[in-house]
């Protein structure tokens, strides 16, 4: 059995880390609400751009255009979303699971366009090329890095540096269920469930329609990273909550489990002591 | 025009709704020219061009600096999807003029390194802000 020191100083670390668990959780629930009206203002704006952009694609119908193909290129660009600090459970590991366990990519088919530290450590390690590596952007995302960062990305679609463009995310669903999110930005992926309210009006386009979708793609990929960053912030902080969450009460019940250790501990010592005392005090008389 | 019809106007934000309310008519820029939107209009989806976004409600005129997004025109409501839109209290003005005289020493200083493009739509969007000031 452990000596009384050992468990004391023992108990007295873990303590200490509970402590810091315990304000690190305060903190990103803070951050969690804060990051939530973000994403919240930010979904109006995604739902009508997605609307949008639905109804011109279900009226072109099948044209060819560059956005609505693969390039010839085999690689593939993926935008990846993690965050740049740990501690948040498995939030980091999950989106880089996605892209490594992912059936048909290669590491060298797969360029990376890292948003935040720990996604490009993870996946530099697993030998993917990084090509881009944007830690700052989701410290406070604003949609001027969505923006440019969509330019350089059809930049190099154009150029034929890749065929095809993804973007990682994780998606808030709501404060305790995160989920991890791959889904295609071009060419553009849309599900044609046509709402009746679409069905009903004729819509005319001015441009004409090839054209406007030539100038609508580009803000409509910026925007889907935009809303992408507004939820990884969002799940991120709320990742970390829960984490720190179990993490303090773990603590709890370690320093419980201790407490009884140290007590057993101490009155195993007394009672050795009272029993060489009286041992010793027979002895003499 | 449309029979005492209400008719709504939504400005939306990556970030927030910059506008909501019923309005009588609304004039902005777009790749095609000016146009004024009023009650009743077809639907029509257009693309926006820098300048000065004016919205006509019952007793005033309100006006902000449009910069880019697109346009959702339906008879009953107008919606637009702004990338950058901003009402004139936040607009510096020197700021908008230092540039502007930045973009047009661009443009008459052609060199083949200049993006026209590029300095096209910032003159465009200064001279925007300024309107909007004026």
């Amino acid at each position: 059995m452990a000596s009384m020191r050992d468990i004391k100083r023992r108990r007295s670390s873990i303590q200490g880390t509970q402590q810091i668990t315990k304000a690190m959780k305060l903190v990103s629930t803070v951050k969690l609400q804060r990051a939530r009206v973000g994403a919240e203002h930010a979904t109006p704006y995604f739902n009508c751009m997605y609307n949008t952009v639905g109804s011109i694609l279900s009226k072109v119908g099948n044209i060819e255009h560059r956005y609505l193909q693969s390039g010839d290129s085999r690689k593939k660009a993926v935008v990846v979303i993690t965050s740049n600090r740990g501690l948040a459970g498995g939030y980091n590991s999950n989106i880089v699971k996605l892209i490594t366990r992912h059936e048909n990519w290669r590491p060298e088919d797969v360029v990376v366009y890292a948003i935040g530290n720990k996604g490009r450590e993870a996946l530099s390690r697993a030998g993917y090329e990084i090509k881009e590596d944007l830690p700052d952007v989701i410290e406070s995302p604003i949609y001027n890095d969505a923006k440019t960062l969509t330019d350089r990305l059809l930049e190099a679609f154009a150029a034929g540096e890749f065929g095809e463009i993804y973007l990682a995310y994780t998606y808030f669903k709501n404060t305790v269920v995160h989920e991890p999110k791959l889904i295609r930005l071009l060419p553009v992926e849309y599900e044609g469930q046509e709402s009746e309210e679409d069905s009903k009006v004729i819509m005319n386009f001015e441009p004409e329609d090839v054209e406007a979708l030539e100038l609508i793609i580009p803000k409509y990929i910026s925007s889907l990273i935009y809303g992408g960053l507004m939820e990884a912030v969002a799940s991120e902080n709320g990742a970390r909550m829960q984490a720190m969450d179990n993490a303090t009460s773990n603590a709890e019940e370690m320093i419980d489990k201790l407490g009884l250790m140290y007590n057993r501990a101490r009155q195993g010592s007394i009672t050795q002591e009272l029993t060489e005392i009286i041992a010793g005090a027979e002895a003499i008389s | 025009m449309a029979e005492n019809k209400d008719f709504i106007l939504r400005i939306i934000t990556p970030d927030r709704v910059f506008y909501e309310g019923k309005v009588d008519m609304v004039e902005f820029n777009t790749t095609e020219g000016q146009i004024g939107v009023l009650p009743g209009h077809i639907p029509m989806t257009v693309i926006v061009k820098p300048g000065v976004l004016s919205i006509h409600e019952e007793e005033e005129v309100k006006h902000a600096a449009l910069h880019a997004g697109f346009s959702e025109i339906l008879p009953d409501r107008i919606t637009i999807l702004a990338e950058v839109i901003e009402w004139p209290d936040e607009i510096d003005e020197n700021r908008a003029e230092a540039a502007r005289e930045r973009a047009e020493n661009r443009l008459s200083s052609k060199t083949p390194e200049t993006d026209i493009a590029r300095a096209e739509t910032a003159l465009a969007r200064a001279i925007a802000r300024i309107e909007v000031l004026r």
